[in-house]
């Protein structure tokens, strides 16, 4: 046994990465997490719209913010503030009785606003904009706060993730692993004509996987999905090409599979945990949140849960597209130098780099 | 001088008839290891030539600068377009989760070869390799020797004019060995010249040419007959391993000792006891091997 203990401690002590997810990783999941993890919303984003906008903003108090006033509009631009996601609530003043609208596809902070709405009500305080009033209260895009509406638009980027970097990375090193690359290499095949080859087929089975998921959420849990298929495609698209950029980066540094799937789940691990898929990208910690702007689920999240429940326009969700475009070609233009250096020993430079592992025997 | 490659037609040493490929002071260093300290090889079409030599003797290196999968640090390599080469790597090359079949539709594709032609000749290719009932079987699951047959055939089955073989018969049975050697010589014969690296010599004495490398230098190069006969000294057969500085120019050899005397001509009568051996390829590259050595040829 003495044997086998000292063998694993040696193997363990030159697998750097392994190493490395183990001490590190606890640690650094544990700070980010820590921060990262909180269902508590303290602050309700607040458009005010009718007359008493104005009064309404100078009277709400803490967790309410209003951000937006229109003393000139009515339900329809109150509306819109929330379809946006400029706003988590509305308030509509001019009639009888204000209307309260709460934005269920932001459901922590829907339930947040419904507590502080009823917790105002019984402390016999002013009612929610100063008036006299019990507001009629109507929460849109998901009525019943049901959670399986936001979070299956969101599951459907992480398929796209699993799919497109983890089964991608493990594709491409697999090629390394066998020795097969070098002989693509020498093969009358461009660098282009590899990397998509590699890359079409996780794309196709990606693309399988988001519509069986979709159908599943829409015919079983019964998500809406009310917005535009092709704003969703081309969400959908934009997204998987920066997810399989990344399952190409990840195999272009990696040895075997092995390290490729620790790699792939580092990248999806933060991913799910601080994109706003679980816990609302509000109550992230300041110190924390700013990764997840790094994140390609961040921006897929808000196009699908816009897209879907909703029912946002393109031009409304320009942000997470130009971002999510921008992650791309980041991305994707890394993966492509990558690869082709990957694929092309024959460039390079004098005695820099060792050949492939599987043809190493001289 | 930056490596480079040339991948047009070279003329022969000779000034005339068919190309020949090969590789002409070529140089390749892995950080502070040279790798191949100026190495000349020329490969003739019709011929198959042997690179032998010992574990890290640069053998695969060079074998993948003559096939364009590393550019030398200097040195000029003269090969065909790809689409006209055919590699064999150290790792075979082959899927081992795709079957026979679909291993060399997939090669034949890379190589533009439409599908008739592919799979009328990979069912030739199979059958005289003995792999036609292998066809549907998955690579990985072949034996060692039926792998190498199906990597040489799809490193072959676009009729390339320069193969490039790593090792092909390494680790398999001498029947698989046989039928191996059908196939490149077969190659040879349609023209198509054959670089091959192996470590069995009396393989590398039936080749056309040889180049011995040791620690990424050429110890000897040419016909597996002048190797032999520009071995310096004399070999003898001994009765047990000799004590002091020659055990370190003796080796044992089919049951018996052999030891290299530098000094004394090839047929000088030795001491008492000792008989005059006629070499062979396998004695020239361990004298070759020996007298590189410092101090090997005192």
């Amino acid at each position: 046994m003495w044997a086998m203990i000292v063998k694993e401690f040696r193997q363990v002590r030159r697998d750097r990465r392994t190493l490395a997810m183990m001490i590190v990783l606890p640690v650094l999941l544990l700070v980010v997490l820590g921060y990262a993890a909180s269902f508590d919303v303290k602050t309700i984003t607040v458009a005010a719209a009718g007359p008493q906008a104005h009064a309404v903003a100078g009277s709400l108090r803490a967790p309410f913010d209003v951000t937006r006033t229109a003393s000139g509009r009515g339900r329809s631009w109150a509306q819109n503030q929330l379809r946006d996601g400029k706003a988590e609530m509305a308030i509509v003043t001019g009639a009888t009785r204000p209307l309260v609208l709460i934005d269920g596809s932001q459901l922590f902070s829907a339930k947040a606003a419904l507590a502080a709405l009823a917790q105002m009500e019984r402390r016999g305080a002013s009612q929610p904009g100063g008036l006299a009033v019990t507001p009629t209260v109507t929460v849109l895009y998901n009525p019943g706060l049901t959670t399986s509406d936001i979070m299956i638009p969101g599951l459907c980027g992480v398929v796209l993730v699993f799919v497109g970097t983890i089964i991608t990375s493990l594709g491409v090193v697999r090629e390394r692993q066998t020795g097969t690359l070098e002989q693509l290499a020498v093969m009358p095949l461009r660098p282009r004509d590899v990397y998509l080859g590699k890359i079409v087929p996780y794309f196709l089975v990606a693309i399988v996987d988001l519509a069986i998921v979709l159908s599943v959420g829409i015919a079983i849990f019964g998500v809406p999905f009310r917005g535009s298929p092709a704003v969703f495609g081309l969400g959908a698209l934009l997204f998987l090409f920066v997810t399989l950029g990344i399952g190409v980066l990840i195999s272009s540094v990696s040895q075997n599979q092995g390290q490729a799937i620790q790699l792939a789940v580092m990248t999806l691990l933060p991913q799910v945990l601080l994109s706003g898929l679980i816990f609302p990208l509000t109550s992230i910690a300041a110190g924390v949140r700013w990764i997840a702007y790094f994140l390609p689920l961040t921006y897929f999240n808000q196009i699908s849960r816009g897209v879907m429940l909703r029912a946002e326009p393109i031009t409304s969700l320009w942000q997470p597209f130009v971002f999510l475009a921008l992650l791309g070609v980041i991305v994707v233009t890394g993966a492509t130098l990558r690869f082709r250096s990957y694929l092309a020993p024959a460039a390079r430079e004098h005695g820099a780099r060792k050949p492939a592992p599987a043809a190493q025997g001289a | 001088m930056t490596g480079h490659d040339a991948m047009v037609a070279a003329a022969r040493p000779d000034g005339a008839g068919p190309p020949a490929w090969g590789a002409d002071e070529v140089c390749v260093v892995y950080g502070k290891t040279v790798a191949l300290d100026c190495v000349t090889v020329a490969a003739l079409p019709g011929q198959v030539t042997a690179v032998v030599g010992g574990d890290g003797a640069g053998k695969s290196t060079l074998l993948r600068c003559l096939a364009g999968a590393l550019t030398p640090d200097s040195g000029t390599v003269r090969r065909p377009v790809k689409e006209r080469s055919g590699y064999f790597p150290a790792s075979s090359g082959i899927y081992p989760d795709l079957t026979v079949a679909e291993n060399l539709d997939f090669r034949a594709r890379g190589y533009g070869i439409s599908r008739q032609v592919a799979r009328q000749r990979a069912a030739e290719y199979l059958d005289r390799a003995g792999l036609a009932r292998a066809s549907g079987r998955l690579a990985g699951q072949l034996s060692g020797g039926m792998r190498q047959k199906l990597a040489v055939i799809a490193a072959m089955l676009h009729h390339p004019d320069l193969i490039v073989l790593d090792e092909p018969t390494t680790g398999v049975d001498p029947v698989s060995r046989s039928g191996l050697w059908w196939l490149i010589a077969r190659a040879a014969a349609e023209g198509c010249a054959i670089v091959l690296a192996t470590t069995y010599l009396d393989e590398a004495e039936r080749c056309a040419s040889v180049l011995v490398l040791d620690s990424g230098t050429v110890l000897a190069s040419g016909t597996a007959e002048k190797i032999v006969a520009a071995m310096p000294g004399s070999l003898r057969a001994v009765a047990a391993r000799p004590e002091g500085e020659p055990a370190a120019r003796s080796w044992r050899r089919a049951g018996t000792w052999r030891g290299w005397d530098p000094d004394s001509g090839r047929l000088d009568a030795g001491p008492a006891g000792r008989h005059v051996i006629t070499p062979d390829l396998q004695d020239a590259v361990t004298v070759a091997a020996l007298a590189a050595t410092p101090g090997g040829a005192a």
